[in-house]
Parts: structure tokens; sequence; C-alpha cells
């Protein structure tokens, strides 16, 4: 019954329920548009550091990893205590060319497990050489550089040899540029390195490596590389960005619910009095209008969710986005963004609700 | 149906109590500028049918409001059962549930059904959908609108929404029935036979009724007919002597 009454009002003024579900739904498709797309982002960054490694040694309190310097020597001691098993410096540098603003660069050893794991299109990992010049292009740098294997490529203000192309799936990767380790110090002008991925013999024993990287370098900090997702700067101002974006949005579609909703109650006010003379308390008018509001949310988050899953998949076939969306959509962004529109449709529909509550039968009856 | 039928025709249930009583009851407007109701003292037995007649704006209408809880004195008590009324009071919304309301526009849900607009009560009251359901079937009946249970209120003539108002009124038994000219906006014929219904269903069930009417000859149907004026009860005639 009451549920005929709430889907009797909402069906009355059919455009006004239409557009405010729109509201609700465009708000929850930005959300998880701009959520999915960053956390992606994120998780491709963090994709990169823990390429066969579960822990990342950098330097203390830098705000981004492009700042950090470990020293060229930390590699090789790190790399010879006993409870690890491989460690891997990696330089991280940006670059641009003519068309490209922001280029990627790696700078890796030949050991490294990026290039094991990638699917050769062009060349094979035996031709990339630690000491030497040659480096290997991402799928879509290729692309955009116009790189063939054996050709030479402007990067930056340096010439390079390309060795090869290889696939994979990370956005940055595919479209970035790996060097030698040691042309990227020199192209960068570092001694070290930016991080050193490493991998340990037992897993168990991450607490005494970071004990250990605490004790024999105090300007370095080494993390496991969730405990890196979660306390990295860079990754929490882009989440809180994220959120905070997504947040604007859904606040607007609140302001519809809540316009449509206060508008639904002045034009109720009879039908209000009308339930509360037979028996309805204020907390039952109440919470009619709040489940109104609820229905609006729900079925507006629904059909965002939809959309947004949608527009992330279709994003994902873009060829210059090749590799930065991540279409899978999390439980926990779900279950968050659901939450979130159910909250901000409750919240706006609190003070019409309010204001129904407050609705004097007896004098809404009266002008008959 | 007579419009003179006697009182013998509705033998109220012997008054054994008092169901609703007021003592000193002032209502203004305005800010005080309008006095509706100007010391009103009324007790209601329990069972009895009671018939406030008068001029518009005398403060009938407003006197049933006050004792249903839909509106509040600036001074004096209201007792009904025995309990106090006040504002906010929880004892309010309890008596909703006690009370039942027929005004004289229906005032039903234009989008729901005779049966939808009948479980109003019952669902502000919490009672199961079943029983409830099995509630409007049985006052339908009595009030002769079973085959319109699944109509739409537009579908229904003028007499059949206003005993489909008694019925909602009816839904959770109340004690005590209030009806603001109940048949006010209805043909002499129909107002008649609605009126008939009603009193019959007040005397079948042992309700009290709380009546305002301009009709004299509906409130000479009534066993106790009181007359006000500018907001005061001026006097009490029994049936017939109006």
């Amino acid at each position: 019954m009451i549920l005929r009454l709430i889907i009797t009002n909402l069906l009355r003024h059919r455009v006004r329920t239409l557009m405010s579900i729109a509201g609700i739904a465009s708000s929850v498709a930005a959300m998880l548009t701009v959520v999915t797309i960053l956390q992606g982002a994120v998780g491709m960054f963090s994709g990169l550091l823990a390429s066969d490694s579960e822990s990342i040694v950098f330097e203390k309190n830098v705000s981004d990893l492009f700042f950090s310097e470990v020293p060229g020597n930390a590699l090789g001691q790190i790399a010879g205590w006993p409870m690890v098993e491989h460690a891997d410096a990696v330089v991280f540098g940006i670059v641009s060319s003519h068309d490209q603003p922001v280029i990627t660069c790696f700078g890796i050893t030949s050991q490294d497990a990026r290039l094991r794991k990638a699917t050769w299109i062009e060349g094979s990992a035996a031709e990339f050489r630690s000491e030497g010049q040659a480096i290997v292009l991402g799928e879509r740098a290729a692309g955009f550089l116009h790189a063939h294997r054996g050709d030479t490529v402007p990067v930056g203000h340096g010439f390079f040899p390309v060795a090869g192309v290889i696939r994979t799936s990370n956005g940055f990767e595919d479209g970035g540029v790996f060097m030698p380790l040691k042309a990227a110090q020199q192209f960068f002008h570092k001694d070290g390195s930016s991080v050193i991925t490493v991998k340990l013999r037992k897993a168990e024993e991450v607490g005494a490596f970071k004990a250990r990287i605490a004790a024999t370098y105090p300007n370095l900090t080494a993390l496991e590389n969730q405990e890196f997702d979660r306390t990295y700067s860079q990754f929490r101002i882009l989440k809180a960005t994220a959120w905070a974006v997504g947040g604007c949005g859904l606040l607007l579609g609140g302001f519809g619910i809540a316009n449509t909703m206060l508008m639904s109650v002045f034009s109720r006010i009879r039908e209000i009095a009308i339930l509360r003379v037979n028996g309805f308390s204020r907390l039952q008018v109440a919470s009619l209008v709040l489940s109104e509001a609820t229905v609006l949310s729900m079925i507006g988050a629904v059909l965002g969710l939809g959309a947004g899953s949608v527009l992330l998949i279709a994003m994902k076939y873009i060829p210059a986005l090749h590799g930065y969306v991540d279409a899978s959509l999390q439980p926990a962004v779900l279950l968050l963004v659901l939450l979130l529109a159910l909250l901000t449709g409750i919240a706006g529909a609190l003070y019409p609700a309010f204001h129904a509550m407050r609705i004097r039968a007896v004098e809404a009856l009266r002008f008959e | 149906m007579s419009q003179n039928r006697s009182l013998e025709h509705f033998p109220a249930s012997a008054p054994t109590a008092v169901m609703a009583e007021t003592r000193g009851l002032w209502k203004s407007y305005d800010e005080g500028a309008i006095e509706v109701l100007r010391g009103i003292d009324l007790t209601v037995q329990t069972g009895e049918s009671i018939a406030l007649c008068g001029p518009s704006g005398c403060g009938k209408s407003t006197l049933l409001h006050l004792v249903g809880g839909l509106d509040f004195a600036d001074k004096g008590e209201i007792f009904v059962e025995g309990k106090p009324l006040a504002d906010g009071n929880r004892a309010l919304d309890l008596l909703r549930h006690q009370v039942g309301f027929v005004f004289q526009l229906h005032n039903l849900l234009p989008d729901l059904t005779l049966m939808e607009n009948c479980l109003i009560p019952a669902v502000a009251a919490g009672t199961r959908r079943a029983m409830a359901e099995e509630r409007v079937r049985e006052l339908a009946s009595r009030m002769g609108l079973e085959a319109r249970l699944g109509s739409r209120i537009q579908k229904l003539s003028g007499g059949e929404r206003q005993r489909t108002a008694i019925c909602r009124a009816l839904m959770n038994r109340p004690h005590l029935l209030l009806a603001d000219e109940p048949t006010g906006s209805l043909d002499a014929k129909t107002a008649d036979s609605v009126f008939q219904l009603l009193l019959e269903t007040v005397a079948a069930d042992g309700l009290t009724l709380l009546m305002a009417t301009h009709d004299r000859a509906l409130a000479a149907r009534c066993q106790r007919t009181i007359e006000m004026r500018d907001g005061r009860l001026l006097e009490e005639a029994s049936y017939g002597s109006l």
C-alpha cells in the first residue's frame, strides 16, 4: 500500500520524476567514471612498481617518485642481502615530443620483469642491453612516434635507436619508453635510481627487510606494495580528487531530488492532510517522502551505474586511451557509489520530509 | 428512507461512560482577532449521537477538529475516553486510530481505488494486509459498495464516494465518529440514503457520533441536537423540537 502511494505519486508527475532520476543517474555515472578511471590510473601506476616484486624502496618523504633519489650503490647491497631474491632499480622520467605532452620513460635493466612479461611485437628481450642506448617502445608509444624496430626516434632532447616494440596491458607502459638503466641515469642526470623494487625469498621476512632498510639507509623507506598504494601522497590526492569531483556531481543530483520532493510535497499538501486525518503519524508522512526519494535515488543510481559502465567500456576502445581505462568495476566502488546516491537522495528529501511533517491537516483541508 | 425517521429506529447503546469531554474550550484565529469558540463545555456520552447545529462560522467544524485532535485549543481541556489531548502528545497519534472522520467533501485520494482508499487508516495503524482487506470487504458490503472495490474514485458517484469515506472512517473500528456535514455535498435523496447508512452503522457498532450539520432534518434523527451560535453552545434540544 505504501509502495502504491509512492509509485502513484512518482507516476503522477512523470517528467519531474524522470528529470530527478536523470539527475541522479548522470551524477552517479560521472562519479563512477571519474573514480574508476582515476583508480584505474592509480592501479596502473602501482602495477608498474609491483612488476614481479612485493616491496618498493624509495627516498623518504618525497611527494612524487619522480623526485626520489636512491643511491647507486644501494642496488648492489640490497640485492646481496640473503632475504632478497632479486632487486631491480628503476628510473622514472617524463619527456615530451612535439605532439605528446607526456611520455613516461622507464630506466630499467635487461633482467626487468616488464620485458619478460610483455608481448614482443617487434624485436626480442635479448636485444635490450642494460649498457646500450637502444630503447624499447610500448605499442602505443611506437604508434604516436611512428617508429619501428631499427628506427631512431627523438625522445626529449636526445635520439635513440629502437630495439623493439612491446605490448602490455598497462596504459603507462604501453605509452611509455623503456631505456637502458645507464642511459636513463645519464639522460635524467641521476646517479642512482628513482626506486628499487624488491622480491623477497619469503614474504614473512618483509618486516625484517623494512627494518634493515631503515637501519642501513636512514634516508630511504621500504613499503609493501599495498602499503605504498595506501600511503603514497600522489595516490591519495588522486583518489581524494576523484571522490571530491564525483561527490560534487552527486551533490547536484541531491539538489535535484530536494527540488523534486519539495515540489511534490507542495503539490500534495491536501493529500498529506488526508493521510494525517486518517491516522498517518508525522513520522509515517516523513517516511513516505523519504521512501519516495529513496526509490528515485535507487532507480537513478542503478541507471547511472549502467550508463557509467557502458561509458567506461566505450572509453576502453578509444585508441588514445588504450590501457589507461580499467573498466573492471570494483564491488567496493559500486557499493560506495550506491550508498552515496542513496544517502544523497535521503539527505535531499530531509527538508521536504520535515515540511511534510509540519503540514496542519485542518488548515490544509479547510480550503476545500 | 424518511428524513423524519425517529430515534427508536436507531437504538444507541446505553451511555455508560463519557466518550469525550471539553472544559472551557477557547479557540481563535488571526492571533485572537477571530474568536471561534468561546468557552465550550460539552460532554459526549459513549454510544450517543449528537448533532451540532448552527449557522456557518459558529464553530461547529472547529469543535469537531479539536475533539478529533486535528487542531489545538487556545485554552481549555479536551478528554477523549478519559485521556487528555495536547499538542505533540503521543496520545494524539493513538487517538487518530480511535476516531473516524467523515467530511463534507469525501477527501478521498483520486488516484487510488476504493479498496486502497479504505486501507489507508489500516496502513497507518499497522494492521495486517489480509485482515485490513477483509475489513474493507465487510464495510463495503454493508455500504453496498462490494462491486466497486477495485474502482478508482473518479469512477464513483457522489453518493458512492461519501459511502466510501464512511467505510474509510470506520476501518479501524473507531469508538468515536466525527462527521462534518457528511451529506452536505449530496443531493437530498442521496444524502438521505447515505445518512441512513451512517446512522445504521453507528447504531449497529455502538459508536458515538458527533456531527456538525446545517440540516435540521438530519439533526433531528440524532439522539441529541445542540445549537451553536458565535462560538457558544446555546441550548440543547431533544430531537424533533427544532
